[in-house]
């Protein structure tokens, strides 16, 4: 080798990077900076101020000022839910933190990708009970997918991207960082993403091919075959559902799906059941309880899902494909387990099917017998000239919507059932629920994160006047941010479905259900520097909810429904998925196994 | 409404929450854990079983590899194999957690315990208590006129056996590790 080719050798390799020396503060920027984020959401105080001084030199991370930390944390998930991209937070310590708890437990019962930033006391007074103190990585330890305290600057860059890479990868969820104020001040060394990676931390996501071979081998040979997808089909991404809709065109395989599945099946395709459950379509528990395959995909077997387990779709062979291996196996044994990806585990049946250029399964009797179950009309309902059915409140706010792009949030109760019942849903992420934890108070919130993500979108939260007490606050942070959310408070006066329960399971006592003295909605919105409008006339419900739509700015819908309409069809607890109850409610329906239930 | 016949139905479970498997037999096992030594993985793993309800037999935990920061937790623990398969699963889906072995299900494993125990006590119950400390191949470690401490390694029910075999010759405390394990043979996990 020659001497003159060395600069060239030189000139051609990047340069050597100098080592890039900051405070704390300034790494956690620089790291959001580069795992892409575009927006946080937060509440600042004493152990996290430089961080927050940091962000005031970052114009270009929006940060949204929540005004619980609560509202942070859901605001963070509606964002994740609807871009698929992880949620971010950023809290201070002690109270800022322990508010985080419900918002981290909701993102890790649904796998929603979350990062956590909590400030901390200084590293010498952690332990002493000090001011704003908790043990926070103690706290979230169980209800997180991981947690890191962080203690030497130089760990802070690689433990940042680290919990972007464990939020994202396999099986979703929150990750909390403890970052202690001394720790934000010190100066130490920034290292990109590039590289990192945790040895012991390998999530599979490539199916094994004998198991995709057995499931090719059970749909051809079926006969009432079912699909049974959840929020695994959304969480894997839109490739997912596309792949998802492919394989059902191949095959002809009716779906049904969870609450946290909906979307990712096109709600406008004949071969849809509805949604499977306690609350789902009478069309689908049947077929779940009827079918011989059953494949599940991404779902959980949770138990508003099963039912009475030891008659849960007795006569069927069941597969679950799901990136999760705990989950496999835990409620239901499975014949086929599968641990993968959605959507490579889909890429890979379609591939085995076309490769074997078989016919699609004749599923002409079941499609049979699916028709005269759906001939059931399982949600029909008694409409009113005079009092705003619930029902028909989410189909009008459907009919008047469906023409353009609407995400839906909900609380949590009845009218979360109606909006999965009755708002139709063609595509993923744009429905936003809490479904595992059953978190009220997560849907306003939650409207602001997808606000945020998508800003020229319609958003409305279906709320329950109840559920929304709990988080009314941040519709100021909405005002704040010029944030219009639509919130659709489906207001019967009661919290509707403990009084179902009470009027189910408890003698019709109505013990502290009941809410005595509701605020003004209107007068509240407008003190909020909002828009209110209240309705309790079915024939004007149209035209409000276009006034609602045409708002330019957050609005509060005070829509006043029937107040004792009871959320059917239901499984009751304890009764399996062809025992559920269609018309009314007598009082009878429930065991006395059945009642000791959740 | 379909033709279930939910009244036939097997006896078992009602529902989720009644999830017993009451028809397997609890097992007794043995798991080495090989975990990141990282803080609060002990926590994790301890909290995993206390939140979802399993149990812990014995627990013993120390750093095997500083080079690279791996400890090795040692888990004996019971349950019916429904419950075990999930024990293993959800251990592997702690992030720091590696590797799970099943060291009984391996039939290769060896199992040792170590204790300490102290014994009090003057004239023909001391002469005894030696007596059978060296049938047991008990060391002593410690002496004073009216007491021993013996070091004794062994199978738990070995060194078991030997503590109930003191308490008449004057027992006054025990301590022991609780389990370790290795798998035999030239391979490693």
């Amino acid at each position: 080798m020659t001497t003159t080719t060395k600069p060239k050798t030189r000139a051609a390799s990047p340069a050597p990077t100098e080592p890039r020396i900051m405070s704390g503060a300034q790494i956690v920027i620089e790291a959001l900076r580069e795992q892409g984020v575009d927006s946080l959401f937060g509440y600042p105080g004493g152990a996290v101020l430089p961080i927050y001084d940091a962000l005031f030199a970052a114009p270009d991370l929006r940060h949204i000022l929540v005004r619980h930390e609560q509202g942070a944390g859901h605001a963070a998930e509606g964002y994740a839910r609807s871009t698929g991209k992880p949620g971010v937070a950023l809290v201070t310590s002690g109270p800022g933190a322990t508010n985080m708890v419900t918002p981290i437990t909701d993102a890790m019962m649904d796998s929603i990708p979350m990062v956590v930033l909590c400030g901390q006391v200084p590293t010498h007074l952690i332990g002493t009970d000090a001011f704003q103190e908790c043990d926070t990585i103690g706290i979230t330890r169980t209800c997180s997918k991981h947690n890191y305290l962080v203690t030497d600057v130089n760990d802070l860059a690689r433990v940042i991207h680290e919990a972007f890479l464990i939020a994202t990868s396999g099986r979703p969820g929150p990750v909390v960082i403890d970052i202690p104020k001394d720790v934000q001040f010190a100066t130490g060394t920034y290292i990109g993403k590039e590289g990192v990676h945790k040895p012991t931390y390998n999530p599979r996501t490539i199916p094994q091919p004998e198991a995709v071979s057995a499931i090719v081998d059970l749909i051809m040979t079926s006969r009432r075959p079912i699909f049974y997808t959840g929020g695994g089909v959304i969480n894997s991404g839109p490739r997912a559902s596309k792949l998802l809709r492919e394989l059902q065109a191949a095959t002809g395989i009716p779906v049904t799906s969870t609450l946290m599945g909906l979307g990712a099946f096109a709600a406008s395709h004949p071969d849809w059941l509805g949604m499977v459950g306690m609350h789902g379509s009478f069309e689908a528990n049947n077929a779940m309880h009827d079918c011989d395959l059953m494949i599940c995909l991404g779902a959980r077997f949770d138990d508003r899902v099963t039912g009475r387990i030891d008659a849960f779709s007795p006569n069927s062979k069941k597969v679950h494909i799901d990136i999760d291996p705990s989950s496999i196996n835990k409620i239901v044994r499975v014949d086929v387990p599968v641990v993968g990806d959605c959507a490579a585990t889909l890429q890979a049946i379609l591939k085995e099917l076309g490769a074997r250029k078989g016919k699609k399964p004749n599923l002409a009797e079941w499609q049979k017998q699916i028709a005269a179950w759906r001939a059931r009309d399982c949600f029909a309902y008694a409409n009113s000239d005079t009092v705003i059915k619930p029902q028909y409140a989410v189909q009008r706010l459907y009919e008047l919507t469906r023409n353009q792009e609407t995400y839906i949030s909900t609380e949590v109760g009845q009218h979360q059932m109606w909006a999965a019942q009755f708002y139709r849903f063609e595509e993923p992420n744009h429905w936003m629920t809490s479904g595992g934890l059953g978190t009220m108070g997560y849907g306003l919130p939650a409207a602001v994160g997808i606000q945020v993500a998508h800003p020229d979108a319609l958003v409305i939260d279906i709320a329950g006047e109840a559920s929304v007490q709990m988080v009314m606050q941040e519709f100021s942070t909405a005002v704040q941010h010029r944030l219009p959310i639509k919130v659709f408070i489906m207001n019967n006066e009661w919290m509707g479905m403990v009084r179902q329960w009470q009027e189910l399971l408890h003698g019709e006592r109505y013990s502290h259900s009941y809410s005595e003295s509701l605020p003004d909605f209107v007068k509240l919105a407008e003190a909020l520097g909002g828009h209110g409008i209240h309705c309790d006339n079915p024939q004007e419900l149209d035209a409000k909810i276009q006034e609602m739509i045409d708002h330019d700015g957050p609005v509060l819908f005070d829509c006043r429904i029937e107040k004792a309409e009871n959320c059917l069809p239901m499984i009751p607890s304890g009764s399996a998925h062809n025992e559920m109850i269609l018309g009314e409610i007598t009082g009878n329906e429930v065991s006395d196994a059945g009642k000791k239930l959740v | 409404m379909s033709d279930g016949t939910i009244g036939d139905a097997p006896t078992g479970p009602k529902s989720a929450y009644f999830l017993s498997h009451t028809d397997e037999a609890v097992e007794r096992r043995t798991l080495a854990v090989l975990v990141d030594n990282e803080p609060g993985v002990l926590a994790r793993v301890v909290g995993l079983f206390s939140g979802r309800g399993y149990n812990i037999d014995s627990l013993t935990v120390a750093e095997v590899d500083s080079s690279q920061h791996r400890s090795r937790i040692t888990i004996v623990t019971q349950g019916t194999p429904h419950i075990l398969e999930q024990i293993e699963a959800q251990l592997l889906r702690i992030v720091p957690v590696g590797e799970v072995i099943d060291i009984t299900k391996s039939k290769r494993g060896i199992e040792r315990e170590l204790s300490l125990i102290k014994v009090a006590g003057t004239g023909e119950v001391r002469v005894e208590a030696l007596r059978i400390a060296e049938i047991f191949r008990a060391r002593v470690i410690d002496t004073t006129n009216e007491s021993f401490i013996f070091e004794l390694t062994g199978a738990s029910d070995k060194i078991s056996q030997f503590i109930d075999l003191m308490r008449p010759l004057g027992l006054v405390e025990v301590s022991r590790t609780g389990v370790l394990s290795i798998k035999r043979g030239k391979e490693q996990g």
